[in-house]
């Protein structure tokens, strides 16, 4: 796939209330670096009438209140703030620590996935913490981060038949994707092992333990450190 | 307090309000009520702001006893309303007491019926809303459509002084073929001779149309050569026409926030209520609009609900 940064931002109107605002193409991380440096600054800087800002990969849609706002004033207001946007504001992602217990009733995939590969069970483990994943965006259900990086060696087709219930912090391999379900809900992903993190709850005031921008970082801990975890609870 | 007891829930009721907003780039999409005109109006008529949460009921309406003296509205679709047997009208308040049963019938017309209570409907505030995402299993009652043996709180202080009603040619006419107005975007330039038959065409209504989205059945809507059939997951808003590797458009709507198809156009948020009101079998065509037009349309809508409430509050 072809990535680039487009020297001159474009903008394309969503219906009445929504403004896509593209930074290049394609899957990558310094197109993506860009997309977070626009959301942190945007959202610091809010104007009324701009009720959501949602990161994708490439580009960030802007819903806005259009007794409040349009699209003209916020190209204009997004011009004025990338004019003052300076290399400084472009900061390190922030690494979010994620303990996993891999394999056994927690993976019952991981086989899978080390024979598709034809590596060994304990391969599969230490490749899969060795990267520090970007989370590119968040979405599709609750907290659900769209990771890149994937070691190409894990690659994995989906299942031939999806699961109706994924447990809640399950982390599968579907293609060259990784992922984590921070709800139950139906999935075809090949689960390779579960958090013990309660990684969205929405009474907590933030409800999400990692934010689109972020990186993930996978340690492995064992059944025990992973009971011990679950039973201390709130974070 | 304890306001109405569900003794049959109906087809799919749950409770929204206006939508939770602010937390799509989480992946908790807006949910909330789909004809906010007919949601609205339902509100005004006990006495409620605009933003208290109320029922939404597909097709197939509920049977609900009163548990203290209130007041309660229904808009939206035409559904035969009773109260003890007797038949009575929507798009006015009624006054129901302790005991009192209220029943609903099945949808003449249109899709969704509204119900408010005084007060609004009375449950936890999660993430700054009180609609339903049952995808997430948050918010609404807890986090799911009604279930027998449900009881409803609202906060029924304040029952009205006198009664209220919309009058008949306030009413809004749901008919079955209806022009829905879109504008084109984000991905219009992933077609050319697509966008033509997208703007031309006579597509129905699929029985797959549900709060997700709407998937409608038409002449095929092909990509542009040498584009690609997918495109990068990207957020979507209510209202985004997808068109996946069938060719054939679904409308997104309130409870999902991404898609990964190229999304030919974007129908305008003041005709959502239209989609709110199609059922299988509907025809829906699509018109072109720019976006000024459409904000003078979305500008009316505000003003013509603020009259009303003018009206209701004086009357």
């Amino acid at each position: 796939m072809k990535t680039r940064l487009f020297k001159k931002i474009r903008y394309r109107l969503v219906g009445d209330k929504g403004l896509l605002v593209e930074f290049g193409e394609g899957i990558d991380p310094s197109v993506n670096q860009e997309v977070h440096a626009m959301v942190k600054n945007l959202t610091a800087n809010k104007p009324n009438g701009i009720t959501d800002i949602i990161p994708a990969y490439r580009s960030v849609l802007i819903s806005y209140d259009p007794q409040l706002m349009n699209p003209y004033m916020i190209e204009y207001f997004l011009h004025q703030l990338r004019v003052g946007i300076k290399e400084g504001d472009i900061s390190p992602s922030t690494i979010v620590e994620i303990p996993v217990c891999y394999g056994g009733e927690y993976g019952p995939d991981i086989e899978n996935v080390a024979r598709h590969n034809d590596i060994t069970i304990d391969d599969v483990i230490e490749t899969h913490c060795k990267p520090e994943y970007l989370i590119y965006m968040t979405g599709f259900t609750p907290g659900f981060p769209f990771l890149g990086g994937l070691p190409e060696n894990l690659t994995t087709p989906r299942l031939e038949t999806p699961r109706l219930k994924v447990p809640k912090g399950s982390v599968g391999i579907a293609n060259n994707q990784t992922g984590i379900y921070p709800i139950e809900s139906p999935g075809g992903w090949q689960l390779i092992g579960r958090t013990p993190l309660n990684l969205f709850d929405p009474s907590r005031a933030n409800p999400l333990l990692y934010k689109a921008g972020d990186s993930i970082r996978f340690i492995p801990v064992t059944k025990n450190e992973y009971k011990d975890i679950l039973n201390k609870g709130d974070f | 307090m304890e306001a109405l007891l569900v003794l049959s829930p109906g087809g799919y009721t749950t409770i929204q309000d206006r939508g939770r907003f602010g937390y799509q780039e989480l992946g908790v999409p807006v949910t909330g009520v789909l004809d906010r005109t007919a949601a609205g109006i339902a509100n005004m008529l006990v006495g409620n702001p605009e933003d208290c949460a109320v029922l939404e009921i597909t097709v197939a309406g509920p049977v609900l006893e009163a548990l203290a003296p209130l007041d309660i509205a229904v808009t939206g679709a035409d559904i035969g309303i009773t109260v003890n047997g007797r038949q009575v009208l929507g798009w006015q308040s009624i006054r129901l007491a302790k005991g009192d049963i209220f029943s609903f019938g099945q949808v003449k017309n249109g899709c969704r019926v509204y119900a408010a209570v005084n007060g609004g409907i009375d449950v936890p505030m999660v993430m700054g809303s009180y609609s339903t995402y049952s995808g997430g299993k948050l918010g609404g009652f807890k986090g799911r459509p009604l279930e027998k043996g449900d009881v409803l709180s609202a906060g029924i202080d304040k029952l009205l002084e006198r009664p209220r009603f919309i009058p008949d040619e306030m009413i809004p006419d749901y008919v079955s073929d209806k022009v829905i107005r879109a504008i084109p975007g984000p991905q219009n330039d992933y077609f050319d001779e697509g966008l033509t038959t997208f703007f031309e065409s006579k597509f129905s209504v699929t029985s797959d149309a549900n709060r997700m989205g709407y998937r409608l059945q038409g002449p095929a809507i092909k990509i542009k050569k040498g584009m690609p059939k997918s495109i990068v997951s990207e957020p979507s808003m209510p209202g985004c026409v997808q068109i996946p590797s069938d060719e054939q458009p679904i409308i997104l709507l309130v409870e999902q926030t991404v898609g990964g198809y190229a999304k030919i156009a974007t129908v305008i948020s003041s005709d959502i209520p239209k989609i709110a009101q199609s059922i299988p079998g509907d025809i829906l065509t699509f018109e072109k609009i720019d976006l000024k037009t459409a904000h003078q349309l979305y500008r009316e809508e505000i003003t013509k609900l603020d009259q009303i409430k003018m009206e209701l509050k004086m009357a």
